[in-house]
């Protein structure tokens, strides 16, 4: 790491906030044939909050337009990749031919932890039907019933998954049939998920048919009672590059006990024991509010958003779940906690906040994570000055108020939506109305995202499904610090000279989440903006014109 | 002699494939012609699953656009999504080239590519649009891989369009390399360049899957084949394509770049084997000599005095070691020739393709008494390969990255090549072919053994 503090990228001739971004918007338009340029102009704005807290409409969940080269994946890579990738004990199959199963087979570096080496766990595999001409003739159905079959043979799982690719809707295959015969045969969990690639605009959708699979099929199977105080659900945590282990440390810490993680070094006993809990937490709104609805309307357990992304964000976080069950002892152990862990943070973050002040960010990820870790950057004195998400709908823009304003189209209204009712048997009021009026009192939000919007500056610039093209027209115009997205953008930007993090694989580093993880990402940033090694770019000839030209005697 | 058939249970499912979908290769080759952007006919996962795929292997920008199919387009057809992307593509990029491959989806509606793109050409300006048939269903990516070559340069060259020479008449090979590394085409490139021969070779990503950072922008990174060096393929005094299985594929009259070349304008056609080893170095070289009537230059001559050189240094080192080789068919066969001519028993062949031309392609490579110790198996995936390993007792693995869980749980060193490598750097720099290419080979296999019994000795010698 360098301790040398290095201004000269800092301040530029003209900086930021010379560019008018209106201009900007124009300028990533113009290429665009007048219909694609519309319908891009909805997804590209330029960030203004009103006195009430509105921000601009943003044109998200919108199919990307064929030809535009866009980093979104399809609804299989959610729903199989994202959502059931991170559950170790499921016997995942791809029915499919073999290269979505191969493309899906553990990159999204989760981790998982079995209690010993006993337990199952499943991940290292990638179990594909292999789906060959004859079979896409004459149907696939009986390879994937011996293919379920010798799965249970062979490994005796708890559960058996099957995921649906492209092919299998057209030619006819009824993977919810076959996995309903053979439930009945095998006598363990077996279920299907329809989320062939072409549904949906992107693996948002793929979520969405996880979840509601996993809500039908798997939650509620088991009601006992775990002996535990202030037990809660963390929902939409992945356990990217060990996130998970690092909130669960805290936790732990605390009292609090997790009954399920959806579904970060997750097992499928605790998806089907997690309508138990007292409390749902949602980190990444996008993936997983829908289970967190579902469960409240089933079920009873209210839900509140967090964000462990941070070190203030996880004190505000703790101290969120501390007043949700109000006990005075558990809040003063809470306090305790967040006491003994924040001065390592502030210590890192003041050092690091030195040599990276004043430099921005641009960030295009994800559902949630665009919004997260502007936390982080804040907190060492780096702007956002753009970002996007890649699959969020217009709530993670804009917040939950405008979820009655959201257009049904096409693409949404392929995704089935779960009627959910009151289970009169598990429901539990885990608070009276007395006790949740006056929490609201006190301005405790239940069920309320406010989105990104509302968190960055006026005069920012949001996209929605930033495309290729986009993003180095972005770069060429406003040279950031630092450029946050996956691989797919990576190498296109270092290359153009522009420090580039992962924040979907983390660049196989990480935890960033928690008390630690505040402090690894403080210290990989610092890396990352004042690394000496941009300062080779430029070849000796280039910097220096005169010592080629005195070689130059014609 | 026929190989040792292997006893494994006849799974059902594919449990962790030594394989990767058909249309992959197809945007590899895509990414070695000049100007060119590949085009996926499907959803848009495909698109961006390979690009990913890719990119960890070259850490590099990848990109491949999308029709993007919605689930309407499934039911209705693809050919109004695959207009507009066409469009879209050229505006933004302005390409020499669109290389569309289809999908299993745009494959399974039966979606009819050729008609959709007829007459668009002019709708393109100057940009030319190649399709080539990739349901992912049918073969491997090394399948795509010499599809695409092949539609490319049958789009390039026209049956009534030979083109016209304006400039001298000249000697000039066509070189298809196969599946290779970056560093292995930019080795071809040298020797061709060192024996004083025009060639074209055809695919060529080494520099765009491997450039320096850009000084300005690029929208399609700079290198790969010319559009109009392809267009002259027609000229060429000869043709040489690499590849064991893909010769023998044109052997049972299956069609490839080369035959095609062969057939429609009478370019004669060289069929060799990857030059990996001593053995087939020779072969590519004396094929060389007689076709550019030049001798294999004094720098040669020297990389395989060092080489055998080192062969006989290190012979104690690797003699009768045994190794399991899996990877690309042509990939396996060629490692094998080369294993077995430094000492070391290929006890094991494997690839996830399923030509049906592995195990006689290896009777060819080797020699009867190392052949009877070989067991070969084509279609196979790692839990099977691991199986079957365990019997066979190895030394080590050598192959790409998948097979990491196999080596760990044989508790054997894995020696990197290929493809895909994504869990060391450099994987696109790794030299398989020509002298140079076998010396680091075998160094690297003779250190990846010492250290292993280095690492697992008691004592620990530095001194071996």
């Amino acid at each position: 790491m360098s301790d040398t503090i290095k201004d000269t990228k800092t301040i530029r001739p003209g900086g930021v906030d010379t560019l008018d971004p209106e201009k900007i918007k124009k300028e990533l338009l113009s290429r665009y044939p007048a219909k694609v340029a519309r319908k891009r102009s909805n997804q590209i704005m330029v960030n203004k909050k009103d006195d009430t807290g509105k921000t601009p409409v943003m044109g998200a969940n919108v199919r990307t337009v064929p030809g535009i080269i866009t980093q979104r994946g399809c609804s299989y890579a959610g729903c199989k990749g994202v959502i059931l990738g991170p559950t170790r004990d499921i016997v995942n199959i791809t029915h499919g031919p073999i290269g979505c199963g191969f493309y899906s087979w553990l990159t999204r570096r989760n981790q998982t932890r079995t209690a010993s080496d006993a337990d199952d766990n499943y991940m290292p595999y990638c179990f594909s039907t292999d789906m060959q001409d004859k079979d896409i003739v004459f149907g696939g159905e009986k390879k994937l019933k011996a293919a379920v079959q010798e799965a249970y043979d062979i490994f005796k799982p708890k559960a058996i998954s099957i995921f649906s690719t492209c092919p299998v809707g057209l030619i006819g295959d009824d993977v919810h049939a076959v996995a309903s015969e053979m439930k009945e045969k095998l006598g363990i969990n077996v279920f299907g998920f329809s989320c062939e690639g072409y549904k949906g605009v992107s693996q948002s959708a793929g979520h969405h048919i996880a979840n509601n699979g996993i809500f039908k099929n798997v939650v509620g199977k088991d009601d006992s009672i775990k002996e535990a105080d202030y037990k809660i659900n963390l929902l939409g945590e992945y356990n990217i590059g060990g996130d998970g282990f690092e909130i669960d440390r805290i936790l732990d810490d605390c009292g609090i006990s997790v009954v399920s993680t959806y579904s970060g070094n997750s097992t499928y006993d605790q998806f089907a024991n997690s309508h138990t809990a007292d409390l749902n937490t949602v980190m990444c709104h996008r993936s997983i509010n829908y289970v967190a609805d579902m469960m409240e309307i089933k079920y009873g357990i209210p839900w509140i958003k967090i964000n462990f992304i941070g070190g203030k964000s996880t004190a505000k976080s703790l101290r969120k779940i501390a007043g949700y069950f109000g006990e005075e002892e558990f809040i003063q152990r809470v306090e305790a906690v967040i006491e003994a862990e924040m001065p390592e943070v502030e210590r890192v973050r003041l050092e690091v906040k030195k040599r990276c002040e004043g430099k921005v960010a641009m960030i295009f990820v994800g559902g949630s994570r665009a919004h997260h870790y502007q936390e982080l950057f804040k907190e060492i004195g780096m702007r956002t000055i753009s970002a996007g998400y890649e699959f969020a709908h217009r709530d993670d823009y804009e917040g939950r108020r405008v979820i009655p304003d959201i257009k049904i189209d096409a693409d949404s209204r392929n995704i089935e939506e779960l009627k959910i009712e009151k289970d009169d048997d598990k429901y539990r009021s885990r608070k009276t109305e007395a006790e949740l009026a006056a929490l609201k009192a006190k301005g405790f939000e239940f069920k309320d995202y406010k989105g990104m919007s509302v968190d960055m500056e006026n005069d920012a610039l949001l996209i929605d499904d930033i495309s290729q093209y986009e993003t180095e027209q972005l770069l060429k115009l406003y040279k950031p610090d630092l450029y946050c997205a996956g691989i797919k953008e990576k190498y296109a930007i270092q290359k153009s000279g522009i420090p580039m993090k992962q924040l979907h694989s983390y660049d196989s580093g990480g935890p960033y989440a928690g008390f630690k993880g505040a402090v690894n990402f403080y210290r990989e940033i610092d890396r990352l903006v004042n690394s000496k090694v941009w300062d080779y770019l430029e070849a000796p000839w280039q910097t220096n014109p005169e010592l080629s030209a005195k070689y130059g005697w014609e | 002699m026929i190989p040792k058939k292997i006893k494994t249970i006849p799974y059902t499912a594919t449990r962790n494939a030594c394989k990767m979908c058909t249309p992959l290769g197809a945007a590899l080759v895509f990414h070695g012609i000049e100007g060119t952007i590949p085009l996926l006919h499907g959803s848009q996962g495909c698109s961006t699953y390979m690009r990913r795929y890719l990119i960890s292997h070259f850490r590099e920008p990848v990109d491949i656009a999308s029709s993007n199919f919605s689930e309407d387009t499934a039911i209705f057809g693809g050919g109004d999504n695959l207009r507009l992307a066409i469009e879209n593509v050229t505006r933004q990029y302005f390409p020499a080239m669109i290389g569309i491959a289809t999908t299993c989806l745009s494959e399974t509606i039966g979606d009819d590519v050729p008609m959709i793109l007829n007459g668009m050409d002019n709708a393109v300006d100057d940009t030319i649009l190649v399709h080539v048939s990739t349901p992912s269903y049918t073969g491997t990516h090394v399948d795509g891989f010499h599809g695409a070559v092949h539609a490319v340069v049958e789009r390039c060259n026209p049956l009534t369009g030979k083109t016209k020479d304006d400039l001298k008449t000249r000697k000039k090979i066509n070189i298809f390399p196969g599946m290779l590394s970056n560093e292995d085409i930019r080795h071809i490139k040298e020797i061709f360049t060192d024996l004083n021969t025009e060639f074209t070779i055809l695919p060529d990503y080494s520099e765009r899957l491997e450039g320096p950072s850009w000084e300005d922008y690029q929208a399609i990174q700079k290198g790969g084949t010319p559009v109009r060096e392809i267009k002259t393929m027609n000229l060429a005094t000869a043709s040489m394509e690499l590849g064991s299985i893909l010769a023998g594929t044109v052997n049972q009259g299956g069609e490839s770049a080369g035959s095609l070349l062969k057939e429609r304008f009478d370019i004669p056609l060289v069929s060799l084997g990857f030059p990996i080893g001593v053995k087939a170095t020779d072969l590519f070289f004396s094929h060389l000599e007689q076709l550019t009537a030049t001798a294999m230059p004094e720098k040669y001559k020297c990389q395989r005095g060092r080489l055998i050189d080192a062969y006989v240094d290190g012979n104690k080192y690797v003699s009768k070691r045994r190794a399991v080789v899996y990877g690309e068919e042509d990939f396996v066969v060629a490692m094998a020739g080369f294993l077995a001519e430094v000492g070391i028993i290929p006890v094991l062949c494997a690839s996830g393709g399923k030509s049906g031309l592995l195990e006689k392609a290896l009777e060819e490579t080797l020699a009867p008494n190392i052949l009877k110790q070989v067991t070969v198996h084509q279609g196979m995936d790692f839990t099977r390969m691991e199986q079957a390993a365990r019997d066979l007792n190895p030394d080590f693995v050598i192959g790409n990255s998948k097979g990491y869980t196999m080596s760990r749980h044989l508790n054997v060193p894995l020696v990197r090549v290929g493809f895909p490598i994504h869990d060391r750097i450099g994987g696109q720099r790794i030299l398989h072919i020509g002298y140079k290419g076998a010396q680091e080979l075998f160094d690297t296999i003779v250190n990846t053994l010492l250290q292993r019994r280095q690492d697992t000795s008691k004592t620990g010698y530095a001194y071996m």
